[in-house]
C-alpha cells in the first residue's frame, strides 16, 4: 500500500563538540502510518526527534511537512505545521490544572480574558473521540503517570496535530497501560494521523508498528516492515552483533540467607506490605514479579535496611530482627541495586571514584586516621571500570556524565566486587537496552554461580522468568505462594501478577 | 478594656489600610516576579530608590502621579538590570538580588546627598491628601475607616484585582503561571519563557517601586534613607504567607498593617509599663506565627528559583 508522505526528514546530521549525534539521517513518514523508530541508548533517536519538533537546530539537512520546508530551530512552526511531541519527561506543570496545561501557547497573548469554557468543551470533546480520559479540572500533580501521558498526548491534538511524535512513551508505563496506549495510537492511525513512536524495546515495536526505522550510532541501519522482520534481526541490527541473553543453568541451591516471615508494613493505615513471606536461599535468584507500585518500593526499602517491619520479622544468615541497618548489611556483605539508579545509586555530580568506594570508604584500605587515600580509591575504580566493562569512564569522569547502562555497571561492579553473600537487585535493568540488560543479567548469573542469593524485584516478566529458580508475585502489598521456574510460564505468571494465585495453581 | 476599645475607633482602621499600601504594592510585584519563577530580593533597595525618585520628582516641581510614574520606570530598570542577570545569565537569584538591593540603595543615598548636600532636617513636599468617596465616605464609622484614603491606595486595591484576573484569566496569566511550574512546558508549546520572565520581573519591579513611592508621597512627605525599613523583606515573606495568590497577599499585608497599626495605639494605651520596643516587635513576631500557620500547605511554583537553559533539563 502505497501512502502519501507527510513528513520527510532529509540529510539530517547533528552533532554536539566532538559527538556525532545525528548522522546523515532520512526518513518519511506516510499517512496513517505508526512508525517505530528503534535504536539503543545513544543511537540519536531523540536527538532526531529534538531536530524534528525544533528544539536543535541541525547542522546539515531540513525536515518537510506536508510539502512544505520548516524553518530550523522553532518548536512554534512545527506546531504549526502539525506536529505534535510527547517528551520522554513530561513537560507538565504538577500546580496548575489538566486545561492550563493544555491551554498553554493556544492563544494571543494580549487578550483579555481566554476562552476557557470553550476550551474545556473541546478538550472533553477530544478525549472522548480518542478515549483518553481525564478530567479537565484535576490538577496534574494529583494524575498517575499514564494519565499525565494522556494530558500530553491531548495537548498536542489540541492543537490540530497531524503527527504526533513519542519519545519512549512507555518507559514508565505498566504493561497494561502500554497496551492501552498502543490501543489509542491505532485508533488515531485508523482516522489518518501519523504517529512515530521511539523505543528501545524490541516486543512493543513488534507488536504495535507498521514499519521499523532502525538507528544504530547516529546512523540509520536499516529500514523494515514489521510484518518482514522479526525479533531476532531486529536485536541484531540494533545492537551491532548477536545479543545473546545469558541463560540460566540449574544449581542446587544452598543455606537460607534471608527470609522474612509474615511482614507488614503500614503507612498511614494503610498496608504496604501485608505479611510477606519468602525465603532467599544461597545460590538461588527468588524473583518478584509485579507491576510497578504494588509494594515493590517499600520491600526494596525494607531489604536495603532503609525501614524497619512493623510487625513480623527478617532472619539474615541466622539473626533475626525486624530490620537491619545499611552499615550492618554493607559490612555483613550485601550488594544492594536500587531502584532509582539516579536518585538513591549513585550521586551524579561525584567521580567515578568516589562513588565506587562510597559504601566501603570505611575501610582500611581506602581510608586511615580519617584521611582518604585516593590513590588506593582511584585503583579500586580502575579495576571495576576494567572488569565490569564500564565504558567511558575514567575514575575521575563525573558519574552522571555515564549513560544509563553503564551507570548501572558501576552500581553493579561496586557490589558484586566484594563476593556479596546477598544481592537486592531492584528494577535491575530497568531502561536499560538490549546490549546491558544482557551484560548485567550474565553478571547477576555469575554472582549466582559464586553462590550469591539474589533477590530480584522487577516488573519484566522476561527477565524474571529467565533469571529466577522461585517466583513469587507482588501484588497489593501481598505475596503469592513460591513458584518454582520448572511450573512458571509466561501465562502463569501474567494471572500471578494481577493477583489471582489461587487459580494459577489449579490451572 | 482599653487595649480592645482600640478597634473600635475609626482611626486604627483608616490606618491599616494607609499602612498596607506599601506592602501590598510590594508583595504584589515580588509576587509577579516569584509566580515567573524567579525571586526579587532586589525589593528592599528598589523600594528605596521608589521612594527617593518619586520624592525628588515632585521636589522639583513635578506632579505626583508624574512622581509615581517615574518611580515606576526607575523600579523598572532595575527590575531589567535583575532580569538580565537572572534569566539569560542564569545567576544564583539571591545574591543578584541582594546586591541589587545594595546597589539601589547605596545609589539612592548618593544621588539625593549629591542634589541636597546639606540638610539638617529632610525637606518636605505636598503630599497626596484624603480622597473622600462620595456617599460610601458619609457612612458612619466606615467611611472613615475605608473610604477617606489618597488616591495611590485605592490604586493598590485595584492592582489587587487587576493582578489576580490578569493571573487567573488571561493567556498572558497563564503563560507567567506556567513559566514558573515548567519553563520547559512553555517553550514546547512555542512561547518563549525567558521573555515572560524578563517581562513579569520588569512588572513586579515597578510595583515595589511604587510601594516605595508611596512613603514619600502619601505618609511621610520626606525622604530619609532608611525610611523602608525592612518592608521589602515583609514582603517576601507575606507572598509565601499568601501561597503565590493576589487575594491572600492583599489579607496578608492588611493583616501585617493591623499588627503594626494596633501596637502604635496600644504603646499610648500601656504607656511605660513595658518598654516599646517590645511592641516594635509584635507585627514581626505574629507574622512568623502567621507564616507559620499558613504557609504549610502553600503550592510553591515548582520552578522558582531554578534557572531556565534552552535544551537543558
Amino acid at each position: 500500500m502505497n501512502r502519501e508522505t507527510v513528513l520527510e526528514l532529509a540529510h539530517i546530521s547533528k552533532h554536539f563538540g566532538k559527538l556525532i549525534a545525528n548522522d546523515d539521517i532520512s526518513l518519511t513518514l506516510g499517512k496513517g502510518e505508526l512508525l517505530a523508530l528503534l535504536g539503543e541508548n545513544g543511537a540519536g533517536k531523540t536527538t532526531l526527534m529534538n531536530v524534528l519538533f525544533g528544539h536543535y537546530t541541525a547542522d546539515g539537512g531540513q525536515v518537510s511537512a506536508f510539502g512544505e520546508i520548516l524553518p530550523p530551530g522553532k518548536p512554534r512552526a512545527a506546531i504549526e505545521a502539525g506536529i505534535g511531541m510527547v517528551h520522554q519527561h513530561f513537560t507538565l506543570a504538577g500546580n496548575l490544572t489538566v486545561l492550563d496545561n493544555v491551554m498553554i501557547g493556544t492563544e494571543r497573548l494580549g487578550l483579555l480574558r481566554s476562552g476557557r469554557k470553550q476550551a474545556a468543551a473541546k478538550l472533553r470533546g477530544l478525549s472522548e473521540r480518542f478515549g483518553l480520559q481525564v478530567e479537565p479540572d484535576a490538577f496534574v500533580a494529583d494524575l498517575s503517570v499514564g494519565e499525565k501521558q494522556r494530558v500530553e498526548i491531548l495537548k498536542a491534538l489540541y492543537r490540530d496535530a497531524r503527527i504526533l511524535i513519542l519519545d519512549e512513551p512507555t518507559a514508565v508505563l505498566t504493561q497494561i497501560e502500554a497496551e492501552q496506549l498502543f490501543q489509542t495510537l491505532r485508533g488515531m492511525t485508523d482516522t489518518g494521523l501519523s504517529v512515530i513512536f521511539i523505543s528501545h524495546k524490541l516486543a512493543e515495536v513488534m507488536a504495535a508498528s507498521d514499519r521499523v526505522v532502525i538507528l544504530r550510532g547516529g546512523r540509520t541501519v536499516a529500514e523494515k516492515r514489521t510484518s518482514d522482520t522479526n525479533r531476532a534481526e531486529l536485536a541484531e541490527l540494533m545492537v551491532g552483533r548477536r545479543v545473546v541473553r545469558p541463560v540460566r543453568t540449574d544449581q542446587a541451591p544452598g543455606r537460607n540467607i534471608l527470609s522474612a516471615s509474615k511482614v507488614d508494613i503500614v503507612e498511614d493505615g494503610r498496608k504496604l506490605l501485608d505479611g510477606i513471606d519468602f525465603t532467599v536461599r544461597a545460590g538461588e535468584i527468588l524473583g518478584i514479579i509485579g507491576v510497578s507500585g504494588n509494594g515493590q518500593a517499600a520491600l526494596g526499602q525494607l531489604t536495603c535496611g532503609l525501614r524497619g517491619a512493623d510487625t513480623g520479622a527478617l532472619v539474615y544468615d541466622g539473626n533475626q530482627a525486624n530490620g537491619f541497618s545499611p552499615r550492618m548489611l554493607v559490612t555483613s556483605g550485601t550488594g544492594r541495586i536500587p531502584e532509582d539508579r539516579n536518585t538513591e545509586g549513585a550521586i551524579a555530580e561525584m567521580a567515578i571514584w568516589e562513588n565506587a568506594v562510597l559504601e566501603r570508604i570505611h575501610e582500611k584500605r581506602f581510608s586511615a586516621y580519617g584521611f582518604v587515600n585516593r590513590a588506593r580509591c582511584r585503583d579500586y575504580a580502575t579495576e571495576l571500570i576494567d572488569r565490569f566493562d564500564i565504558r567511558g569512564a575514567a575514575p575521575d569522569t563525573r558519574t552522571g556524565l555515564l549513560s544509563g547502562g553503564n551507570m548501572q555497571k558501576m552500581i553493579l561492579g561496586r557490589n558484586l566486587a566484594a563476593s556479596p553473600k546477598l544481592i537486592i537487585a531492584n528494577q535491575p535493568t530497568r531502561g536499560l537496552d538490549e546490549g546491558a540488560i544482557a551484560a548485567v543479567h550474565a553478571e547477576l548469573l555469575a554472582a549466582r554461580k559464586d553462590g550469591a542469593a539474589i533477590l530480584l524485584i522487577s516488573e519484566d516478566l522476561d527477565e524474571v522468568l529467565a533469571l529466577s529458580d522461585t517466583i513469587q508475585a507482588i501484588f497489593k502489598g501481598r505475596l503469592s505462594a513460591p513458584l518454582s521456574a520448572e511450573d512458571a510460564d509466561s501465562r502463569t505468571v501474567g494471572l500471578m501478577m494481577a493477583g489471582i494465585w489461587e487459580a494459577s495453581h489449579a490451572a | 478594656m482599653e487595649a480592645l476599645d482600640i478597634f473600635a475607633t475609626a482611626s486604627l482602621w483608616s490606618a491599616v489600610l494607609r499602612i498596607a499600601t506599601p506592602l501590598i504594592f510590594g508583595t504584589l510585584g515580588a509576587l509577579i516576579c516569584e509566580r515567573a519563577g524567579v525571586l526579587n530580593l532586589g525589593i528592599e533597595g528598589i523600594m528605596t530608590l521608589g521612594a527617593m525618585v518619586a520624592w525628588m520628582t515632585v521636589y522639583q516641581g513635578g506632579n505626583l502621579w508624574i512622581g509615581l510614574l517615574v518611580a515606576a520606570l526607575c523600579g523598572g530598570l532595575f527590575g531589567l538590570l535583575h532580569a538580565l542577570l537572572t534569566v539569560p545569565l542564569g545567576l544564583s537569584q539571591h545574591v543578584t538580588g541582594l546586591g541589587i538591593t545594595l546597589f539601589a540603595s547605596s545609589l539612592t543615598y548618593y544621588v539625593y546627598r549629591l542634589s541636597l548636600p546639606v540638610t539638617s532636617s529632610p525637606p518636605t513636599i505636598e503630599p497626596f491628601q484624603p480622597l473622600a468617596i462620595p456617599g460610601l465616605s458619609d457612612i458612619p464609622f466606615f467611611g472613615e475607616a475605608f473610604f477617606t484614603q489618597t488616591a495611590p491606595t485605592y490604586l493598590a486595591l485595584f492592582t489587587v484585582l487587576l493582578t489576580a484576573y490578569l493571573l487567573a484569566r488571561t493567556p498572558l496569566g497563564l503563560a507567567i503561571r506556567m513559566t514558573g511550574e515548567n519553563p520547559h512546558a512553555v517553550e514546547a508549546q512555542g512561547l518563549n519563557p525567558v521573555r515572560i520572565r524578563i517581562g513579569a520581573i520588569v512588572a513586579g519591579s515597578a510595583l515595589m517601586a511604587l510601594g516605595g513611592a508611596f512613603l514619600t508621597t502619601a505618609t511621610f512627605n520626606s525622604f530619609f534613607p532608611t525610611m523602608v525599613q525592612g518592608r521589602g523583606w515583609v514582603c517576601i515573606a507575606l507572598v509565601v504567607f499568601a501561597s503565590w495568590r493576589p487575594g491572600k497577599a492583599l489579607l496578608g499585608a492588611l493583616l501585617f498593617a493591623l499588627f503594626d497599626a494596633y501596637q502604635l495605639r496600644l504603646q499610648h494605651v500601656i504607656e511605660s509599663a513595658i518598654p516599646y520596643q517590645l511592641f516594635l516587635m509584635v507585627p514581626y513576631v505574629l507574622s512568623i506565627v502567621a507564616l507559620v500557620v499558613m504557609s504549610r500547605r502553600a503550592k510553591v511554583p515548582q520552578a522558582l528559583m531554578a534557572p531556565y537553559r534552552k535544551g537543558e533539563r
